[in-house]
């Protein structure tokens, strides 16, 4: 690694970032369901969960062979400048849907930015539309409706066969099968994810010409992407955890098995048979489709659609931001750096605005707070999705009738008292956030 | 504009029945633990059944789990 010029090594900072990013977002995907019913503590969940996408980056030696899944013509050659905006523009919607609480694919944000990129620096010739439908908007209709449908029918079945049996026997059995589970959700993640940005980063090495075309990524890519994604993963999504695990549906020990197996499942057929489905949509569609399940279950179905509007958005928000960064970027040195300190900027605006409502695993179970950003303004996208989806006062007192049972499963956090103790003492809780800042400030 | 919906109708087809089938058959393990562990008391051979049957559908649990590692390892 003797030659790498300050850009591509920009690029290779800012791919680790998004890597960083991706971690943290999609930790719900694995351990929300997990974390609300009990079956592990916040702690030991993200952290079991960092350890197995760690492992899963080194499982599978084959790496992402276009980083773009075919959206944008690579063969033209795509400058570093471009994938250093579009991963600007993927970073910034991460962690703007992280602030909101949504759970949104990290794959579309990436797709999403590299494709802005592409358009305002290229032009729309280097787009293929047909493989935008058939790899983004097929995919995200499609996945939560598989997943959906599969823990729909699977609830009902446990539900059923297990209705004579005591709760009590048969809730560790729940508990044991949802961590196997959600263990192979996290390693297939892992597989997925950090195998995206090692391509990112290969990528930007061949563009450099540090290394040959068609070369193995080296060893220290595997194990700087790896680490990134474990760290994010590790400190991670508490909001998003929260919305999945508690906003969409209460959760119990037979749903979360059903909902995290039917997730498993899904996303392992679908990377098998090579129709390579979101995460994010698989899982959150099984939560649905387990809240639909069990008798007397309730979907917030306002928490839903404000999800599902934020997926809609994914694609373009992160690809208006990325354009709007490549143009800047494309003006030589000053360019790039007014980018790069524009998303410090934003990234740590956004960190700022989160400190004033703080979710951690404290009180990630905590219901009292609906399960999403709450009452404060949150910024522009909050408020996008707001306009775009039914209004969140319906959304407010909808978890009230519920919190009873989620407390008492998690035990640790006795309700509704954390909330003013929050609001009094925020640097209490604050430390791992910070830490996690620190962090992205120093690589960014 | 080619949408490969044989691809998809196979993605929604494996994901229905593996989903079902696995568990349905976890279901029956733990159902199967519990009542062997409820009647132990009285004894007799309907709780060694359920207890075998019980085994049984973890073995198989098991299996698909390590076949869904295999499918991660394995491009």
């Amino acid at each position: 690694m003797e030659h790498i010029t300050l850009l591509i090594g920009i690029v290779i900072v800012t791919a680790l970032v998004f890597d960083f990013t991706n971690g943290f977002h999609d930790t719900a995907n694995a351990m929300a369901t997990t974390i609300s019913t009990g079956a592990l503590k916040p702690k030991t969940a993200v952290a079991m969960s960092a350890v197995l996408n760690l492992a899963g980056a080194f499982l599978s030696i084959e790496v992402a062979k276009t980083i773009s899944s075919g959206i944008i013509d690579e063969g033209s050659g795509i400058q570093p400048e471009v994938i250093f905006a579009g991963l600007v523009g993927a970073i910034i919607w991460n962690l703007l849907t992280w602030l909101a609480g949504l759970p949104s694919s990290s794959s579309h944000a990436l797709m999403g930015g590299l494709l802005g990129a592409t358009v305002a620096s290229v032009g729309l010739g280097a787009v293929n539309g047909g493989t935008v439908v058939m790899k983004v908007l097929i995919p995200a209709i499609a996945a939560p409706l598989v997943a959906g449908l599969a823990a729909l029918l699977a609830t009902r079945l446990t539900y059923r066969a297990a209705r004579n049996a005591d709760e009590q026997q048969t809730a560790k059995g729940y508990r044991t099968g949802q961590i196997t589970s959600a263990a192979l959700v996290s390693l297939a993640h892992g597989t997925n994810d950090a195998q995206k940005t090692m391509g990112v980063i290969t990528l930007a090495l061949i563009t450099g010409g540090v290394i040959a075309p068609e070369a193995d990524p080296p060893m220290w890519v595997i194990v700087s992407a790896g680490l990134a994604i474990a760290l994010g993963t590790y400190l991670g999504g508490w909001r998003i955890i929260r919305t999945m695990g508690n906003g969409i549906t209460d959760i119990k020990p037979p749903q979360g098995f059903a909902a995290q197996t039917s997730a498993a499942v899904t996303i392992l057929a679908s990377s098998h048979i090579g129709f390579s489905l979101s995460t994010t949509h698989v899982c959150s569609g099984a939560v649905m489709g387990s809240g639909v399940g069990r008798k007397g279950g309730v979907v917030r179905w306002s928490t839903a659609g404000r999800m599902v509007a934020g997926w809609g958005l994914t694609l373009p928000a992160a690809g208006i931001v990325a354009a709007g960064a490549a143009l800047l970027a494309q003006q030589g040195d000053w360019g790039v750096t007014t980018v790069a300190v524009l998303a410090v900027a934003t990234s740590a605006g956004i960190w700022l605005l989160s400190r004033r409502q703080p979710v951690d695993h404290t009180n990630v179970n905590d219901v009292s707070l609906p399960g999403t950003s709450g009452p404060e303004p949150a910024g522009v996208v909050t408020a996008a999705l707001r306009s775009v989806s039914p209004p969140p006062p319906a959304a407010a007192p909808a978890p009230a009738p519920a919190p009873a049972p989620a407390n008492s499963k998690a035990g640790s956090n006795g309700g509704p008292h954390s909330t003013p103790e929050d609001a009094a003492a925020p640097g209490q809780h604050s430390e791992a956030e910070a830490e996690r800042q620190r962090a992205a400030s120093t690589l960014g | 504009m080619d949408i490969d919906w044989a691809a998809l109708g196979q993605v929604f087809g494996v994901s229905l029945v593996a989903t079902i089938a696995l568990v349905g058959v976890f279901t029956l393990g733990i159902v199967g633990a519990s009542s062997g562990r409820t009647q132990s008391a009285h004894g007799g051979g309907a709780s060694v059944l359920a207890r075998t049957g019980s085994y049984a559908c973890f073995a198989l649990c098991a299996a698909a789990v390590a076949y869904g590692i295999y499918i991660i390892t394995a491009p």
